[in-house]
């Protein structure tokens, strides 16, 4: 009788992978949820909402200027006439992609210094010192300063659009990846006196194998919560850019710039300046939360209470 | 403890000279000309020639020797002088802006007051704010007040100040009409009237900075009283019948202060950087003004000498973050 009961309770837990057990306890985050399901349809909006809604963001129409919410234009028109609507979903598919592509950037330079320096412990010492000097950099006065040094040499080398995505993303990436890097390295260093990787390296398994087989599998969800905190700080710094005049040029909107461009008709057109700015923070903020889930879903000690 | 504060800011040398030299070579190597924004009518001699009296034409490592020995020697004594009110010898050559021809010092020392009002001011009222937010949100953890702190703090820093600014604008300057929207840096404070004017132009680029820093510190204070709150120390002083007030606010308290201190001296820094786009928003003459403008203009004294000022505050506050840590806290002993 009790063996049965006892096989049957074996079964389902050999069933459940850790990911079910993490699962779990994220969908009791009520926040998380909700910023997850926020995040999925503003990626949906942003990348299908142009096949739904057929109005080209650059489409000038003077006649229908400045308009305030109709049928024809949900959310309005701007000074030039362009529809605000089409213009947000084209804004959301830049600042989403430099978000994304500059986390991507910013993670895998810290995944990639963070494992170096906690695994090999001659290059240590060397790789954190390199960390903290570009802890002490003031980032936003330099970022400024790189893109109006070097924006004009990638435009021409790469066309307008693609330069400056190009150059933002790479800068953002460089500039932000340290955190990652502590985080991981302190991880590492812990994992690396744990019993299953003397055991292994007492096989004689190779570095890059116990690195990729062993220690970036547990070093993952470290790395998954400053993915989500990447992302938010990505879009941010990419909005402030843009809102100071340093980003993407103004016929190739993205959030930041649609504000910075709402704030020229601040006195006339006050609402104008809400759509992106709310979306900037909405999208923000249910990032934000996808992380903070993440980050109880991931801790063994909080899952499972 | 007096020992280590000295080598730690021995350490701090080789980190400034290092950031100094990355923040000239980036200048250097870049693609702009400062020549660029002239006439086009002025002949390329000319040109060559007003390159050099920018001092343009030697190989880098003597400019870079030179910037240092203009920035760390020259400069420091100027200003020294200025101040003591000695006139040695008036023939030292000043860090001059391209765009206004002035020294460079005497632009920063024109730009800090507004940005050191307005930064300041909006640090204090943020860390005072937070404290107490912090402290209740961990004492009643979970209750309403926590949930609704929590959210507030989570919006507080998901929502960027260039939007809160600009939202605030619209509310408080278009709407309402109670503030203007526009930071009047010339505006002298003689009288009451003219000193309340001071005040409401104040109110909204400090509320916003206050805001967004009072998240911050809100969430750290609060996950490091909860930290001491379950403490064994907190059990014994309960057990041996202190008030419930003096055991929150005394015992807790203060060694919940400790990180949170540090955390507080490292984001002074921060703030002054995030002050940039506030100072855009309000239209204030800041020190972030003076940069953007510098850099628009591509007048490279002023973008390095502003770019070195943030990177010595980081320093020098991050050194002070670990100084701190280790006075307050007895248990850390760096020797």
């Amino acid at each position: 009788m009790t063996d049965r009961v006892q096989t049957g309770f074996e079964e389902t837990r050999a069933a459940r992978s850790q990911w079910h057990d993490v699962w779990d306890q994220f969908k009791t985050h009520r926040g998380a949820l909700l910023g997850m399901g926020f995040f999925v349809f503003v990626l949906v909006a942003a990348f299908l909402g142009p096949y739904v809604w057929l109005i080209d963001a650059q489409y000038i129409d003077i006649r229908a200027r400045n308009q305030g919410p109709s049928l024809a234009h949900p959310l309005g028109t701007d000074q030039l006439g362009r529809d605000t609507l089409a213009r947000l979903f084209a804004g959301g598919q830049v600042s989403l992609a430099v978000g994304i592509t500059a986390m991507a950037l910013a993670l895998s330079l810290g995944t990639l210094i963070g494992v170096i320096a906690g695994y090999f412990k001659r290059l240590d010492g060397a790789l954190m010192r390199f960390t903290d000097l570009f802890l002490a950099l003031p980032l936003l006065p330099l970022l400024l300063v790189i893109i109006m040094l070097f924006r004009d040499t990638l435009r021409t080398a790469f066309g307008p659009e693609t330069g400056i995505f190009i150059l933002i993303v790479f800068v953002i990436g460089i500039t932000s990846w340290m955190q990652t890097a502590r985080i991981v390295r302190g991880d590492v260093l812990a994992l690396k006196e744990r019993d299953f990787v003397i055991a292994s390296r007492s096989i004689g398994t190779p570095p890059h194998r116990m690195i990729s087989r062993h220690i970036l599998p547990n070093v993952l969800s470290p790395i998954m919560v400053s993915a989500t905190l990447g992302i938010a700080n990505a879009i941010i710094t990419e909005s402030a850019l843009s809102f100071l005049g340093l980003g993407f040029p103004s016929d190739f909107p993205t959030w930041g710039r649609l504000l910075f461009d709402s704030t020229d008709h601040l006195q006339q057109y006050p609402e104008r300046v809400l759509w992106p700015g709310l979306a900037i923070s909405l999208t923000v903020l249910s990032v934000n939360y996808i992380g903070d889930g993440l980050r109880d879903a991931l801790d063994p000690r909080i899952r499972g209470r | 403890m007096l020992n280590f504060t000295i080598r730690r800011s021995v350490l701090a040398i080789p980190t400034l000279l290092f950031i100094s030299l990355i923040i000239f070579l980036l200048l250097d190597l870049a693609p702009s000309d400062p020549t660029a924004n002239l006439p086009l009518t002025i002949p390329p001699d000319v040109r060559e020639k007003i390159r050099e009296s920018l001092g343009l034409g030697q190989p880098i490592h003597i400019r870079y020797l030179l910037w240092c020995n203009q920035f760390f020697i020259n400069e420091p004594l100027n200003v020294l002088e200025h101040w003591l009110g000695w006139n040695s010898d008036g023939d030292r050559i000043r860090v001059l802006s391209w765009q206004t021809r002035s020294p460079v010092v005497d632009l920063i020392v024109e730009r800090l007051p507004q940005t050191l009002w307005v930064v300041g001011l909006s640090y204090i009222v943020g860390t005072l704010l937070a404290l107490p937010i912090g402290i209740i949100s961990a004492y009643r953890q979970y209750s309403w007040f926590d949930q609704i702190g929590t959210f507030i703090s989570m919006v507080g820093f998901s929502v960027p100040t260039f939007f809160t600014g600009v939202l605030m604008i619209v509310i408080f300057s278009v709407w309402l009409g109670w503030f203007p929207s526009i930071y009047d840096t010339t505006h002298q404070v003689t009288d009451m009237a003219s000193f309340m004017h001071q005040v409401k132009q104040m109110v909204m680029p400090v509320t916003v900075l206050a805001l967004f820093n009072a998240a911050q510190i809100s969430r750290f204070m609060r996950a490091s009283m909860l930290d001491n709150l379950n403490q064994d120390y907190v059990r014994t002083a309960r057990a041996k019948g202190l008030r419930e007030q003096t055991v929150v606010l005394v015992h807790v308290l203060r060694n919940s202060l400790i990180p949170v201190v540090t955390v507080v001296a490292l984001g002074v820094p921060q703030v002054f950087g995030g002050a940039i786009i506030t100072e855009q928003v309000f239209k204030v003459n800041g020190l972030g003004q003076l940069l953007i403008v510098s850099i628009q203009g591509g007048d490279l004294p002023v973008v390095q000498t502003l770019t070195f000022i943030f990177a010595l505050l980081i320093v020098l506050f991050n050194l002070i973050a670990d100084v701190l840590y280790g006075v307050l806290d007895p248990r850390i002993r760096y020797d």
